[in-house]
This record gives structure tokens, C-alpha cells and sequence, in this order.
């Protein structure tokens, strides 16, 4: 009766979210008394990665993405490692497994979870409801339970472990499925938006795409995404995969850096589980302000590249 | 081509959130009640798609009869039939289920739903539905043009789309980009008035038991006042950001 948790692999490595799902795993599975099972898909030979942050044991496999192939490879796994809890991240791919996955294995599921169990017995754990203005407790009422996370919402630790590696060879062709991918088409080199610990966001205050230079240097010095606000994706300033928001992408950042956006409650619900929020805007009566826990009341125009200037002091 | 979009009945984006006083319940005084906004891009959208391949628009809610008005709103905006599950929600199991059961009675080509609603937001139904039904499952979809039996469809991934194709049936998680916002349908007067005398059905739930249960609500806590930092002293903020808040 172990905890098994699915992690997602891109271009053959891991994304940083399915790190916090084996630690979060490892950490659900100490409360149980059990041990750790990591189902990897698709990975160069980087099992050894997961061991770090608590799986005992690491069954590999390849196939092509596909939602139904991948709860199928899920479920399979599940029947022959029976355990009572399976984790997976709450990205996009994992948003469109988890409910497939949920009907093969008769699993009652928790999704949009940000903690731990409170309780293991009856299980009980707290999501997050109502586009971030209150969380649920709720309980599960099968034996195998599944949860997923929010990615960023739990963090990673280290719980170093030395693990068994299972390579398995694939058994579920993604070709027999009736969805076919014909063509991804995605931005490289830029930090992914769900992945990222700081968002750096404007909206119509920056009057125009041509100013969005200072946005996108701030991101680079810290490491951080682009997001924009709905006008700005809705007039095309910006692409509409950086809108963040109600409607649009919803981000659980550690640091979350509002440029030029009034905060209109839509906005907000998209954004405001990150961490710590700053604004920065002209108008004192902006809505953010009552949300962000630092604020900068001025023009942006001056203030991106005073700031830039002196991060990149910091920064070296 | 049959269309089945299924529509949540959920408090408007600027509602309080209150819970009764033990914190058991979500508190609907005074809430203002409204389309699913990731379900009104796909009620739009099968409106577009009846325009063009004719057809059918059949909407669905799984609620009681406070949701009708919902339904209502959705025949002005152009449906031409509705369905209420007479049934209070569990979980997104109990309400998957319970969609299931009405699509097997019909052979809708495509059931529209909104990758997750804005309460509580489990993004859960439109996948279970599908896998309960053994037909496809697109989820945050942006483009869907059937041809012939297939259909070709854009998936927002994390920083990009992807392209698809898949046979039909099958089950879209909707969201902004389906059709464009400007798009979006509204009710007219004539809407209105005709959407009064087009057929609403009501329909008994099935048995199914739940698989989970909600034991409490807690309401976010409320963060400090902001800290103002002089627009003159950015080193300040960089300051805050490294000593008090540790986030860079």
C-alpha cells in the first residue's frame, strides 16, 4: 500500500512541478508508515533525479503523450503496485489525466490540493475553491485515493533516498488512441509560466506592446515569466498563453510583480494564491493595492528601468 | 450536428464569498448566479457550429430548480432545448455520472463543457464524463472545427498550443479562445421571449453515491496592509524583497 506519484517529463527531463509531487509523495507517505513509488514517462535516463527528494523505488517507461495513453499506463501501474494514494501535479497535461484516471481506478479524488492531509484517517485534505477566495476540506471516501496538486503550492524538499530503478517496457502504444497530436507549437527558451517561482506582469498601463522591452529585461534578470492581464491579451499585445487570470492561466508564484494592472477581482483570482504580490502602478485608488503586500505608487515608465538597473547591481 | 453543452450554475466573478455559521455551507444570500464563464465560450461556440452544419443545441444542468433561470439565459442566448437533472450536486463524480446517464439516452457528435467552473473550480466533470462515456477528451480547448466524423482541435499547453485530431464523439473542456470574446452571445429581446416557450426537461437523477464528501469551508486569510514604498528608493523594494519577503 504504497504512494505512487506520477511525474512529467519534458523533452526527456523532468518539469520542476513533478519534484515537488515526489516530495510532497514522500512526505504523504511517512504519515501513512509506507514507502514511495515514482512512475516516470519518458525520461534520458533521469530516474536518478527523483531519489533526492524521497522515492524508494522508480519504475520507467516511454511512450508519446496522450492523456488516455498515459491514465492507461497510470492505471496499469496502479493495479500492480496497489497503493492507497497516487499524486500527481496539477499541470495542463496532469489536468487532463487526472479525472481519465480517476474513473479507471474508481479513485476518489481531491484536485486543486495545497497541503498535506490533515487528517489520514478519515483521509482528509484542503483544496483550494472559489478562484482563491476559500479553501474546502474534503474527505474521501474510497481506499484509493487520489490528489493532486497545485503546482508551486507545497514546495520541494529534500528527503534524499536510495531507489530501486524498474525500466518497463512500453506496453501502450499512444498511436491506437482515437486522439492524435499533430503539432506542438511552443515558445523556446522561455521560462514556462506554470513552472515559474516569479511571474512579471503588465497590463494596459504599459499603453502599448512597443514598451513591454523593460517587462521582458525584469524577467530576465530575475529569472522570471511574462504574464499580462486579459485587455492586454484581448487587444494583442500579448499572446493570449501569457494571459493570467480568471479566464486565463491561474499562477501560484512565489513572487508575483504587477506592472500597470488595476486588479479587477477577475484578475486577482487568477493571481493572488502567489506568495507575495507588488504593485506598481500611477493611479493610488488601484484595486491591487488592498492585495499586493508591497506597492509603488508612480509611473512605471520611470520606475521598470530604476529598477532593473539596480537589480542587475544587486543580482552581481 | 447534435450538440450537448453542459452549463454550471455559479455565483457572478464579483460575489463575497460567505459560508453559513458553522462553516458546513457556502452561503448563496444575496449571490448573484451565472453562466460558467469558461461554459459560455462553449455555448457560443455550438451556436456558431449549428449555424454552420445545422443541427441542434442542447444545454444541461445537474442542479435544482433555483438553476433554471441559468438555463433560461442560455435558450435566449440561442439554445434550443434544455435539460435539468432535478438533483442537488455531491461531487464531480455524482454530477459526471449523471451527464453520462442523459448522453446515453442521445447521441450528441460533441458535448461542450468549461474546463472547470469558477467555484469549485475541480476541473474534474468533463474528463470523467468522457471516460465514463469511452470517447475522447480535450481539455483547455481553443479551436475545435469538425470534418466529417473527425475533428481538428488546439489545446492550450503551457506556454503554447497544441494541435490535434480526434474522432468525434467526444467531450471538450472549454475555456476563452473557443470563440473569440467579443463573440460572446448575449440574450436580445426576441431571445427572450422565445426562449420562454422552447422546451425545458426535467429529468430524475439517477442513484449514484458519492466519493467524496465536503467536511468545511475556510475562508482565505486576509493578507496585511500593503507596504508603500517611494517610487525615488526601488533599492528599498529590492531590499524588502531579499530580507523580509526572501523571494529573490
Amino acid at each position: 500500500m504504497s504512494v505512487l506519484v506520477f511525474t512529467e517529463t519534458w523533452n526527456g527531463k523532468f518539469k520542476k512541478s513533478s519534484y515537488e509531487a515526489v516530495s510532497y509523495a514522500s512526505r504523504l507517505a511517512q504519515l501513512l508508515n509506507t514507502s514511495t513509488t515514482a512512475l516516470v514517462i519518458g525520461c534520458d535516463n533521469c530516474e536518478d533525479d527523483l531519489e533526492k527528494y524521497g522515492a524508494n523505488k522508480i519504475i520507467s517507461t516511454n511512450a508519446k503523450y496522450n492523456n488516455h495513453a498515459f491514465a492507461s499506463i497510470i492505471e496499469e501501474i496502479t493495479k500492480e503496485e496497489n497503493p492507497s494514494c497516487i499524486v500527481i501535479s496539477q499541470t495542463v497535461n496532469g489536468k487532463s489525466i487526472l479525472p481519465l484516471l480517476a474513473i479507471k481506478t474508481n479513485a476518489s479524488v481531491i484536485s486543486n490540493a495545497v497541503e498535506l492531509p490533515s487528517s489520514t484517517s478519515p483521509f482528509i485534505v484542503k483544496k483550494k475553491v472559489f478562484s482563491n477566495k476559500a479553501f474546502e476540506n474534503i474527505q474521501c471516501n474510497g481506499d484509493l485515493k487520489l490528489i493532486s496538486i497545485i503546482p508551486n503550492s507545497i514546495g520541494i524538499k529534500e528527503n534524499p533516498q536510495s531507489a530501486e530503478i524498474q525500466k518497463k517496457d512500453v506496453f501502450n502504444n499512444s498511436e491506437n488512441y482515437k486522439t492524435q497530436s499533430l503539432n506542438i507549437d511552443k515558445a523556446a527558451g522561455k521560462v514556462s509560466l506554470a513552472d515559474a517561482e516569479i511571474v512579471v506582469s503588465a497590463g494596459r498601463g504599459l499603453k502599448g506592446p512597443e514598451n513591454w522591452k523593460m517587462i521582458e529585461d525584469l524577467a530576465d534578470i530575475l529569472g522570471a515569466a511574462t504574464a499580462c492581464s486579459k485587455p492586454v491579451s484581448d487587444v494583442g499585445w500579448r499572446p493570449h498563453s501569457e494571459h493570467v487570470g480568471q479566464t486565463g492561466i491561474a499562477i501560484s508564484s512565489d513572487l508575483y510583480i504587477a506592472i500597470g494592472i488595476s486588479g479587477a477581482i477577475q484578475h486577482l483570482a487568477g493571481v493572488s494564491s502567489s506568495k507575495v504580490m507588488v504593485a506598481i502602478n500611477i493611479d493610488p485608488e488601484a484595486p491591487f493595492f488592498k492585495a499586493a503586500d508591497y506597492g509603488i505608487i508612480g509611473d512605471a515608465f520611470d520606475i521598470i528601468p530604476k529598477l532593473n538597473q539596480a537589480l542587475k547591481k544587486f543580482k552581481s | 450536428m447534435k450538440i450537448l453543452v453542459c452549463l454550471s450554475h455559479v455565483p457572478d466573478t464579483t460575489s463575497k464569498i460567505n459560508f453559513n455559521p458553522t462553516y458546513e455551507e457556502f452561503d448563496s444570500t444575496g449571490v448573484q448566479f451565472v453562466i460558467n464563464p469558461n461554459d459560455e465560450f462553449g455555448l457560443t461556440k455550438a451556436i456558431f457550429l449549428k449555424e454552420k452544419f445545422g443541427g441542434s443545441v442542447t444545454v444541461l444542468n445537474v442542479g435544482d430548480i433555483s438553476t433554471e433561470p441559468t438555463l433560461r439565459k442560455a435558450l435566449a442566448i440561442g439554445a434550443d432545448d434544455a435539460i435539468r437533472v432535478n438533483h442537488i450536486p455531491k461531487d464531480s463524480y455524482n454530477v459526471a455520472c449523471q451527464i453520462a446517464e442523459v448522453v446515453k439516452q442521445n447521441n450528441y457528435d460533441v458535448i461542450i463543457c468549461g474546463r472547470e467552473s469558477i467555484d469549485y473550480n475541480s476541473g474534474l466533470v468533463p474528463g470523467m464524463l468522457a471516460e465514463l462515456l469511452n470517447i475522447p477528451f480535450i481539455n483547455s480547448c481553443i479551436g475545435f472545427e469538425p470534418e466529417g466524423s473527425n475533428a481538428n482541435l488546439i489545446r492550450e499547453i503551457d506556454g503554447g498550443e497544441e494541435t490535434l485530431s480526434s474522432t468525434m464523439p467526444l467531450v471538450i473542456g472549454g475555456q476563452k479562445g473557443l470563440v473569440n470574446e467579443n463573440d460572446l452571445k448575449i440574450p436580445n429581446m426576441r431571445g427572450i421571449m422565445t426562449a420562454r416557450s422552447k422546451p425545458l426537461k426535467i429529468l430524475d437523477a439517477i442513484d449514484v453515491n458519492s466519493k467524496t464528501t465536503s467536511i468545511s469551508f475556510n475562508k482565505t486569510e486576509k493578507k496585511a496592509a500593503c507596504k508603500f514604498i517611494d517610487a525615488d528608493k526601488v533599492e528599498e523594494l529590492i531590499d524588502l524583497l531579499h530580507n523580509e519577503a526572501k523571494v529573490i
